[in-house]
């Protein structure tokens, strides 16, 4: 097997941003000198159905997609897809879950499900698990941002191949001025949640 | 000397590997997964360089081989469903030919992720009697596009270069090359009757074309995106396209002998098929969509007489629809292989039953308060309405439920004529979107009012092409390459079809919207309503804030969030409330609201 070969499958609502996490991430991985390899949902799903991105990090790789258990990090954005994609993640891996619910919509309002007993069973399923509060994020940098939130909190555990410095490049090469700004702020503050 | 890779998007490496390869006419209609081809190249604003979006798919092939015969490399794409409108060109087109190469880029999608159908076009290709090629991965795409251009300008016709889902929409570190030095086109050549096609001459092209199969198929044995792996193994695995990455992932550090076959083409390579049969006991044939790659080693046993076991989708063991996975082509290989299928898989979560999550309309879509308003307007009405392809077929769902029937592109307001002949007591509604009536639309509201139909054309005008990602089309009055150009007007086009009745209605005003369906319920022959709205993805950004619930106001009655099945409403604590980071302010909520309590 592939040992230098990082899977990173990213999960979420479509509208939060898994491209643009995965596309950040992948330039991260490049800069340090990694061949990078994945995969997007685009088409209808992106109108707010189920989305994941897969991100591979390393070298030969070959699938575009990553197979059930053997993500080694799964980046949530929403508890319901967390727990949906719990099957990719390898024994030993890590989940890093927002735990703020998005409820899907079906027949004249929201088909509610129970946040906290889906949180619960993610922390009861996974090895390694952290919970990043939804409520934080939004209120230090809006939840428009939550995806770059996740991404600082997972290049601060350390389970991503390159540093929170890296990231922090990958984000200036895309973006310039405030929009730079307010896509690092969010890359702190979710580094931060890891720290404190 | 390190080689500068790229981080792309299969489809951005089929894009840049045709400027790469000397492209000057790039056109095409979108479609999902085939769209950012041809963005990518207009978004490289490249001297020399002319992009379109066409109106639709048939549009852009005969500009497109109006280019090729004038000795132009030119790019068509489009999506497979997008083939079966331009197939009457393209079938011609081979027999006639082409000077300049010309490549039909044509995703398939198999799932499908987001198609009506499984269509396979390697089969398209068969029958046609065209080339194919077929990328298993976008590195090989970036180059394969070049290999695609210099065929189809030395057999003189054109070729298909067929993506899937997986390869367009996968991205990889791609190692950019110099670009190749491009012929200028030297222009249209009159010839007598060389570029027009009569049936006298269709024998003798047919005669010719059928030849350059043959010598295709044995110097595709040579291409180098075909590739023979492995020898002294009595057990072989062929595939193509993205499943062949899964056949390599799969057998990666594995210590397995197996002899490989790598299949990117149509004609199948017959001598490399000889060799990879030669000495084999089994086959398995891991590939997509139908089972192109089986049948033709089926045929080359028959030829050889060998006495090998083929395994696929004709035999039943592979699945005969749906995508691959890298999981489920592991299992498949190793259970073919005889080897031990367990993944250090977790065990499956108990049975927590998880909601569905269908996609919706945005928050702030203007066809949610169009449907919503004709909902309304036709109760106790009997009516039936006809859908089409875009965003708006998504109103099919609950609570809206105002689409009842989906064909292709184009179909609704011709389905709704016939619908009507059956059941003239029927109100016959074809909601159709801005950019689908320019492509195939005007046709069937012309047939409506040649023949006399009975109809209500709904135009639902967001002023983009939504579902594939906003691109712009004539009504919009921007090009491809964000030219402004004349704006074609709908009203102006249904006026001159000859309809006879034409409203024009602020979608997002409900009193108006159903004011004006009353009255065209009231009138005979063929109606028109305009329902003119901004799709949210364009508004946003620029939006006028967001709205909110007055809960002193609210009296809790969730007629609101029943009703319109706006993502950004929700019930809580007995009150309606809104997410305001998802709210787009359009304000249809608030009409509905019988207490003033949304604003
Ligand atoms: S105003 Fe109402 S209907 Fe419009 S987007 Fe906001 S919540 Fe949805
Ligand atoms: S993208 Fe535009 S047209 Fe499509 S659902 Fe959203 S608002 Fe409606």
């Amino acid at each position: 097997m592939n040992a230098e070969l990082t899977n990173c499958l990213i999960v979420g609502v479509g509208g939060q941003g898994t491209i643009l996490a995965s596309r950040l991430m992948g330039g991260a991985a490049m800069s340090v000198g990694l061949d990078v390899r994945g995969s997007e949902t685009i088409g209808m799903a992106q109108r707010g159905g189920s989305v994941a991105s897969h991100v591979r990090m390393g070298r030969d790789i070959h699938s575009p997609m990553i197979s059930p258990g053997e993500a080694d990090v799964i980046l949530a954005f929403e508890p319901c897809e967390g727990l949906r994609a719990m099957a990719w993640l390898k024994i030993g891996g890590m989940i890093i879950v927002c735990d703020r619910a998005v409820q899907p919509f079906s027949s004249g309002g929201a088909v509610g499900y129970d946040a906290a007993e889906v949180m619960a069973r993610i922390v009861s399923a996974a090895d390694r698990v952290r919970v990043l509060s939804g409520e934080y994020i939004g209120e230090k940098c809006g939840m428009r941002h939550l995806n770059i939130a996740v991404l600082g909190a997972a290049a601060a555990c350390g389970v991503l191949p390159f540093s929170t410095a890296d990231m922090e490049m990958a984000i200036s090469g895309r973006f310039a001025g405030r929009i730079a700004d307010m896509n690092k702020n969010a890359l702190r503050t979710g580094a931060e949640m890891i720290k404190n | 000397m390190t080689m500068r890779k790229k981080l792309l998007m299969g489809n951005e490496a089929i894009g840049l590997g045709a400027l790469r390869a000397g492209v000057s006419m790039v056109c095409g209609y979108p479609g999902t997964p085939s769209s950012e081809v041809l963005e990518t190249i207009a978004g490289e604003r490249a001297e020399g360089v002319y992009v379109e979006w066409s109106v639709n798919e048939k549009s852009a092939m005969e500009v497109g081989a109006g280019a090729a015969i004038a000795g132009a490399r030119a790019l068509v794409t489009m999506k497979q469903v997008g083939l079966n409108v331009a197939s009457d060109p393209l079938m011609s087109l081979n027999y006639v030919g082409v000077k300049g190469g010309m490549v039909v880029m044509t995703a398939d999608d198999p799932g499908p992720i987001s198609s009506q159908t499984e269509q396979d076009t390697r089969h398209f290709g068969r029958y046609a009697k065209l080339a194919v090629f077929d990328p298993s991965s976008p590195e090989e795409a970036y180059t394969m596009i070049a290999d695609a251009f210099e065929c189809s300008e030395k057999i003189g016709r054109p070729v298909l270069f067929r993506p899937t889902t997986r390869v367009c929409h996968s991205y990889a570190s791609v190692a950019m090359l110099d670009p190749m030095p491009r012929a200028t086109a030297e222009g249209f050549k009159k010839d007598g009757g060389r570029w027009v096609i009569f049936p006298r001459l269709a024998c003798a092209n047919h005669i010719k074309i059928e030849e350059g199969l043959t010598t295709l198929a044995d110097e595709f044995s040579d291409y180098r995106g075909n590739e023979l792996y492995g020898g002294g193994s009595r057990r072989g695995v062929a595939s193509g396209g993205v499943s062949w990455s899964y056949v390599r992932e799969a057998l990666s550090g594995s210590d397995t002998e197996c002899k490989l076959l790598k299949v990117a083409t149509v004609p199948f390579p017959a001598r490399l098929g000889e060799k990879f049969i030669e000495g084999l006991e089994s086959i398995l044939v891991v590939e997509e969509l139908d089972p192109v790659i089986e049948s033709e080693l089926i045929s080359l046993r028959g030829k050889l007489g060998a006495k090998v076991e083929i395994r696929g989708k004709l035999s039943g063991d592979m699945p005969n629809a749906g995508e691959n996975t890298p999981g489920d082509v592991r299992n498949a290989v190793f259970r073919f292989l005889g080897k031990d299928a367990k993944a250090a898989v977790r065990p499956s979560e108990s049975a927590l039953k998880l909601p569905a999550r269908p996609p919706v309309l945005c928050a702030g879509c203007p066809h949610r308060a169009s449907f919503y308003a004709v909902k309304e307007a036709t109760k106790g009405r009997k009516a039936v309405f006809s859908g089409d392809i875009g965003c708006y077929t998504l109103g099919n769902a609950m609570p809206l439920d105002m689409v009842d029937t989906c064909l292709c592109m184009g179909a609704g307001i011709t389905m709704a004529q016939g619908l009507h002949r059956v059941e003239p007591d029927t109100v016959n509604f074809a909601f159709i979107g801005d950019s689908t009536f320019f492509h195939t639309g005007i046709p069937g509201v012309l047939n409506a009012v040649y023949n006399g139909a009975d109809i209500i054309v709904s135009v639902l005008d967001n002023s983009t092409t939504a579902m594939t990602g906003g691109q712009p089309h004539p009504g919009t009055g921007v090009t491809a390459t964000g030219r402004v150009t004349r704006k074609a007007d709908i009203y102006g086009v249904l006026s001159a079809l000859g309809a006879d009745d034409i409203q024009r209605v602020d979608a997002f005003d409900l009193s108006a919207s159903k004011f004006a369906v009353k009255r065209a319920m009231s009138l005979p022959g063929v109606k028109a309503i305009i329902f003119s709205g901004e799709c949210a993805a364009l508004s946003r950004g620029k939006k006028n804030g967001s709205c909110s619930i007055d809960t002193d106001k609210c009296a809790g009655c969730a007629v609101c969030v029943k009703n319109l099945g706006c993502p950004a409403l929700a019930m809580e604590n007995g009150h309606a409330s809104i997410d305001e980071a998802a709210c787009a302010g359009c304000g249809v909520c608030g009409q509905l609201c019988g207490f003033g309590a949304i604003a």
